[in-house]
């Protein structure tokens, strides 16, 4: 049971840590390049451990980064939601992948989610983005290889299952 | 999943129509205040770093500026207290109310990002020191913003630039009223409303006229770039640019009004000694 302690400490701060990579500040000429930490940090933690991380996790994840950013409360939640339960569905399908393959489900993952927030941005009545905006998944699709090996990593370190 | 769905959606349109929510974020702000602090403890830090390692020399030719800056200042002000002490009188005469005067206080920008599509920042005061939602919002220069949601320490302003932000101005020059708003863009402001035969001019100072009672009368907003008159339209376009160094400050003033009825003759303000 100690373990399981233990990972549930683990999944927290990476998501808090994730958290606050969202908020970091950048330079304005690099601000459209800040992938979705948050969301690739929760799509790892439903395709390792589906049974632990899911739905309600996205959803409370998703409140706490809308009142982070000052968005509307529901903004992030609402993708951050559907995207937990897309991956915990593939999550069988896409844990056997190579890492390059799945860099690619992630991809449409992440790009779901732009979707969704561009969807409600527009709702809002507020202009569209630049094509600036679509940056972001490609960057976390790149990182994506390393965010993984880093948190199975911390996954094995923590017996966390 | 649906549930999940369906309360965000929910959440969503009650955040947008109605206040009810902000217990909730201020009650939430609990568990978020912590990340913002860490997050923005670097910049602080390095910020620190550097004013400790500032030479001699720099500290002497800054002490040598600001006491010019301040010579000068003062200078003005004794213009500005005698032009205000005749304009109460003859407010008296006329017997109109007159705004007498605002308290300020001084914040601090959090090194915090936020969402990309709304102009706001973050500011290190919050409800314990009295700010209150739509509270105007000030730098050096001109009128910045207003609060739109406040927690114990920290409270977010919404940037007179964000595409839901309209503003009630004048123009300095002529008293010609209008509303000024966001487009999205940072250094730009649009004035829709205005017909094509409109007194305006590029390099007009935009200030505020006191309507709507948010925001006191005769602080600067922006100044005018840019007057198209197209003759298919009734309405004239016209941009003007923030004169409040939106991207760039790191400290803001809050305002509060001490009377807040507004005058009925905005043209003769106070914004006399600010020529």
């Amino acid at each position: 049971m100690s373990t399981g302690r233990n990972g549930t400490l683990a999944i927290a701060i990476t998501l808090l840590l994730a958290l606050m990579l969202e908020i970091m500040p950048l330079p304005d000429w690099l601000a459209p390049f800040q992938p979705q930490w948050l969301l690739l940090t929760l799509i790892y933690w439903c395709m390792a451990t589906p049974n632990r991380v899911g739905i309600g996790i996205g959803w409370s994840c998703g409140i706490l980064l809308d009142i982070l950013k000052g968005a509307l409360l529901g903004q992030h939640a609402i993708g951050l939601t559907i995207v937990a339960y897309f991956s915990l569905k593939l999550h069988q399908r896409t844990r056997v992948l190579p890492l390059p393959q799945q860099a690619l489900t992630v991809l449409l993952l992440l790009l779901v989610e732009r979707l969704i927030s561009i969807w409600v941005i527009g709702a809002m009545g507020y202009p569209a983005p630049s094509l600036w905006y679509w940056a972001a998944p490609l960057v976390g699709m790149m990182l994506w290889p390393w965010i993984y090996v880093i948190l199975r990593d911390v996954r094995r370190r923590f017996r966390v299952s | 999943m649906i549930a999940a769905i369906v309360i965000s959606l929910t959440l969503m349109m009650v955040d947008h129509r109605w206040n009810h929510l902000e217990r909730v974020r201020s009650a939430l702000s609990v568990v978020t205040y912590p990340l913002q602090y860490v997050v923005s403890l670097p910049f602080r830090t390095s910020d620190w770093l550097s004013e400790r390692s500032s030479t001699r020399e720099e500290l002497f030719s800054d002490r040598e500026r600001l006491q010019k800056e301040n010579l000068e200042l003062r200078a003005r002000l004794q213009k500005f207290e005698a032009l205000e002490a005749e304009n109460v009188r003859l407010r008296g005469l006329l017997d109109s109310s007159f705004s007498i005067g605002d308290r300020v206080l001084v914040a601090e920008l959090i090194a915090v990002d936020l969402d990309l599509f709304r102009q706001q920042v973050l500011i290190n005061k919050g409800s314990r020191s009295g700010i209150y939602i739509g509270q105007p919002v000030l730098d050096a220069n001109a009128v910045m913003g207003q609060v739109t949601h406040v927690t114990p320490n920290t409270a977010t302003v919404l940037l007179i630039t964000d595409a839901q932000h309209a503003l009630p101005i004048q123009v300095n020059r002529n008293g010609l009223r209008t509303i000024a708003f966001g487009t999205g863009i940072i250094d730009r402001l649009e004035l829709p409303q205005l017909p094509n035969n409109a007194e305006i001019e590029v390099g007009d100072l935009l200030v505020t006229s006191g309507f709507g009672g948010h925001f006191p009368a005769g602080y600067p907003v922006a100044r005018v770039t840019e007057v198209r008159h197209e003759p298919g339209r009734p309405f004239a376009t016209i941009f003007a640019t923030p004169t409040a160094h939106l991207e760039r400050t790191n400290e803001v003033l809050l305002v509060w009004q001490l009377d807040t009825t507004n005058s009925l003759e905005p043209q003769e303000n106070t914004q006399e000694a600010e020529q």
